[in-house]
């Protein structure tokens, strides 16, 4: 159930080939919106309908906090290796573009243990962030921040208006750092 | 030709090699043939006397040969060339390469140490290394993971390995090592994990630890005498290294030491810069922070600290004090004056007394320097050696959770590690640069060992009124503290330059161009575009009778980080995409080293 927008697209990938561009983007599409479109929420963070953290973007183009606060997180603690927004640099991978291909418990489960492709090629190494409370308090607004930006949902620089912050997100902020 | 010329040096350097308790390696470094030190000299002058490629020949230069590294990350520093032999090294996992001139490059041995790759995400910015050293028979390589390992210069064989420092927590290397007598000084960075920096001083001959002076904390660790080291010619006093810091926040109070040092033997000092503060948050951190972003001066034998000077006091930005510190013997107002010439990443050119550490000139060497209007020059004042912030740009004053915008220069400084060189002949600085702006909003966050320990998010972008491009190469009068000139960059200049007696000033650019410009006016004569962006630093040296002019590149570093997708315009508003021009659409990965010569 959880696993479903993964499976989704590795079938897309499957039948690429035979199936023709058009009809391909149209699942992929239908993939992307599963994982993204806002089913519900809750004290000022926004879910899809299988309970994964998504963004919300009002007309007007207000941002809900969670993302925003993605984004200055993102540029503290990410943003060193992966670069600017999500988009990628001379030494680590764009990370707008995995947080769209990646199953939200995949990229959690980079970010907390960490990754390591070492070989002859390439030297390319993601740390273990599951100590860290300026990672692992804002993990998901990291991850809807880098989805929004996957999608194009939120351009780059800096956001524009955002919802405020909630007494409920406040007070889990307070409680996960500890302060 | 080759062996001629090194006795005719070995020979009138013999007054100069009393003074050095290295006579042999000084012999090395005064033989234009050799380029036996990354900085080209002690003084960190980047200047050759060869002058077989001068200003009107130049634009002949050929590739003579090519050497892939066979890594593909960011290549700082450069080759280091003794004799017949060429010393070439590998950002991670650190490579070096003997390469025998006398037969067309053939390897003669290859040491590649085996590392933790978890070291790799604990470098922040690229995992570059910026060269080995050589002396008394031995290349010193200051791998990643902080292990100082000298090899046998003609086998490669390990004679002795230490361990610098713990990357565990955050500890980690990308700077070269400086040969000092007997001993070997060596650095520390880290100042994004909470690290506290450090120089420390290894014996050449086993590696056994002599010293060590960290940049805050009690006098004991800084080697600092309340009473004899002086900042701005006054005494510091007890404890100058705990009592502007609150708590014990000085104990993961960042002022690494990764940048290029230099020393003068007749005083036996060694000069370098501490780094910025930790966290980039300055709310989490009240007070001067000393002795984070200030210039040292310390005894090569004792390491302890003959005078400070802090530039930035509580940095609020990320103006990492680590650059350079050149030194020249000018005359000012026809006095001789042994001088430090230093362009910090905050953007002021300071020129100071390197025996005193009296502060001489201080002026911006970017116009779009907005942080801060001046340096107090008056002695008298108590804003003495002091930048006035300009509250508008103050991310303190501003306070958390707000974002400042419009400072100039963004936080990789005016000017980065890249080092400039100097001319003799036309007593002017060639200084690479980066022209860029940035919004910055420093906010909480706690310290975890071994974890970022940043605090801050950072928008960068070019000045308004700017050219279009991202960097200026200027040439610098440090008398009169003014640019005599100044060429625009598409990108950053992150590449370090080289002066020759040729009249001719060298230096890379980020999209893979080699650049030769005329010493007294800058205009371009030659260019040469390389197989990947660079970072490197150009040097030279002649064999066989023959000059070459050689560079790594090899695109990378923080430049590979920030530019590789291309800044955003912050006057298009939001939804600009790619109002700059991204660096990706000019170069990709790849090490290599292109070695130039004039046609036969």
């Amino acid at each position: 159930m959880k696993k479903r927008p993964l499976a989704l697209s590795l079938t897309v990938a499957a039948t690429l080939m035979a199936v023709g561009t058009s009809r391909a983007q149209d699942a992929d599409a239908a993939a992307i919106a599963a994982n993204t479109v806002v089913d519900h929420s809750e004290g000022g963070r926004y879910f899809t309908v299988d309970d994964v953290p998504t963004y919300n973007i009002a007309a007007d183009g207000t941002m809900d906090w969670p993302t925003y606060s993605g984004f200055r997180r993102y540029h503290s603690e990410c943003h060193v290796c992966h670069g600017p927004e999500g988009e990628g640099s001379s030494y680590a991978p764009a990370l707008k573009e995995s947080a769209v291909r990646l199953d939200y418990y995949d990229f959690v489960d980079v970010v907390v243990n960490g990754r390591q492709v070492v070989n002859a090629a390439q030297n390319s190494v993601m740390p273990a962030f599951g100590s860290n409370p300026n990672v692992m308090c804002y993990l998901d607004d990291i991850y809807t921040y880098l989805k929004a930006r996957g999608t194009d949902a939120v351009p780059r620089g800096r956001p524009g208006a955002k919802e405020p912050k909630s007494d409920e997100i406040a007070a889990a902020e307070k409680a996960c750092l500890g302060s | 030709m080759y062996r001629t010329l090194f006795l005719t040096t070995a020979l009138s350097m013999g007054f100069a090699a009393t003074a050095s308790a290295n006579p042999a390696l000084q012999a090395l470094i005064d033989d234009p043939n050799n380029w036996a030190i990354q900085t080209g000299d002690y003084a960190n002058h980047r200047y050759s006397s060869l002058d077989q490629i001068n200003k009107d020949n130049v634009k002949d230069l050929q590739v003579a040969w090519t050497f892939s590294t066979g890594v593909l990350r960011g290549h700082e520093g450069s080759p280091l060339v003794v004799g017949d032999i060429m010393y070439v090294h590998s950002p991670f996992p650190n490579i070096v390469y003997a390469l025998d001139l006398a037969n067309e490059g053939k390897i003669i041995w290859k040491y590649e140490p085996k590392q933790d790759p978890n070291v790799i995400p604990v470098m922040c910015c690229d995992t570059v290394n910026r060269g080995v050293a050589f002396a008394d028979g031995k290349v010193f390589l200051h791998q990643a993971d902080t292990t100082v390992v000298a090899l046998d210069a003609k086998t490669g064989a390990v004679v002795w390995s230490v361990k610098n420092g713990d990357p565990a927590i955050g500890e980690t290397n990308t700077a070269t090592v400086m040969p000092v007598k007997d001993k070997l000084i060596v650095g520390i960075s880290g100042g994004e994990f909470g690290v506290r920096g450090s120089i420390t001083a290894y014996s050449i001959a086993d590696g056994k630890l002599l010293w060590r002076g960290y940049s805050m904390g009690p006098d004991s660790d800084t080697l600092i005498d309340p009473e004899k080291t002086t900042h701005l010619g006054k005494p510091v006093g007890p404890d100058s290294g705990t009592n502007t810091w609150e708590g014990d926040q000085w104990k993961i109070g960042g002022g690494t030491t990764w940048g290029w040092y230099s020393y003068d033997a007749a005083e036996n000092l060694i000069y370098y810069g501490s780094g910025n503060p930790s966290t980039w948050n300055p709310a989490q951190r009240p007070g001067d922070n000393r002795w984070s972003m200030t210039i040292w001066a310390r005894d090569a034998d004792t390491g302890v600290a003959k005078w400070l000077y802090q530039m930035t006091p509580h940095d609020e930005w990320d103006y990492d004090g680590v650059n350079e510190m050149i030194l020249t013997d000018q005359e000012i107002g026809g006095a001789p004056r042994k001088l430090l010439t230093h362009f910090d990443r905050n953007g002021f050119g300071y020129t100071l007394d390197r025996v005193s550490g009296e502060l001489l000139v201080a002026e911006k060497y970017d116009p779009t320097v907005n942080w801060a209007t001046e340096v107090v020059m008056d002695p008298a004042s108590d804003q003495f050696g002091r930048p006035q912030v300009v509250a508008q740009f103050s991310t303190a004053q501003n306070g958390e959770d707000v974002n400042t915008t419009g400072i100039c220069p963004a936080a990789l400084g005016s000017k980065d590690q890249q080092p400039a060189s100097y001319s003799p002949k036309t007593e002017l600085f060639y200084v690479p640069t980066n022209h860029v702006c940035m919004d910055y909003e420093p906010f909480r966050v706690s310290y975890t060992a071994g974890q970022p320990y940043v605090g801050a998010t950072l928008a960068m972008y070019p000045p308004a009124d700017s050219h279009g491009g991202m960097g200026n190469f200027i040439a610098w009068d440090n008398k009169e503290g003014k640019i005599k000139w100044s060429l625009p960059e598409k990108f950053s200049v992150w590449s370090g330059s080289l002066a020759t007696a040729g009249d001719v000033v060298f230096y890379g650019t980020l999209e893979g161009h080699l650049k030769a410009v005329s010493a007294e006016t800058g205009e371009e004569l030659y260019r040469f575009k390389t197989p990947s962006g660079i970072i490197g630093n150009v040097m030279t040296y002649a064999h066989g009778g023959k000059q070459y002019v050689a560079v790594f590149s090899g695109v990378g570093g923080w430049a590979g980080i920030g530019l590789a997708a291309g800044l955003t315009d912050p006057n298009a508003g939001l939804g600009a995409v790619g109002g700059y021009a991204a660096l990706g659409d000019y170069t990709a990965l790849g090490g290599s080293l292109t070695v130039f010569a004039l046609p036969n």
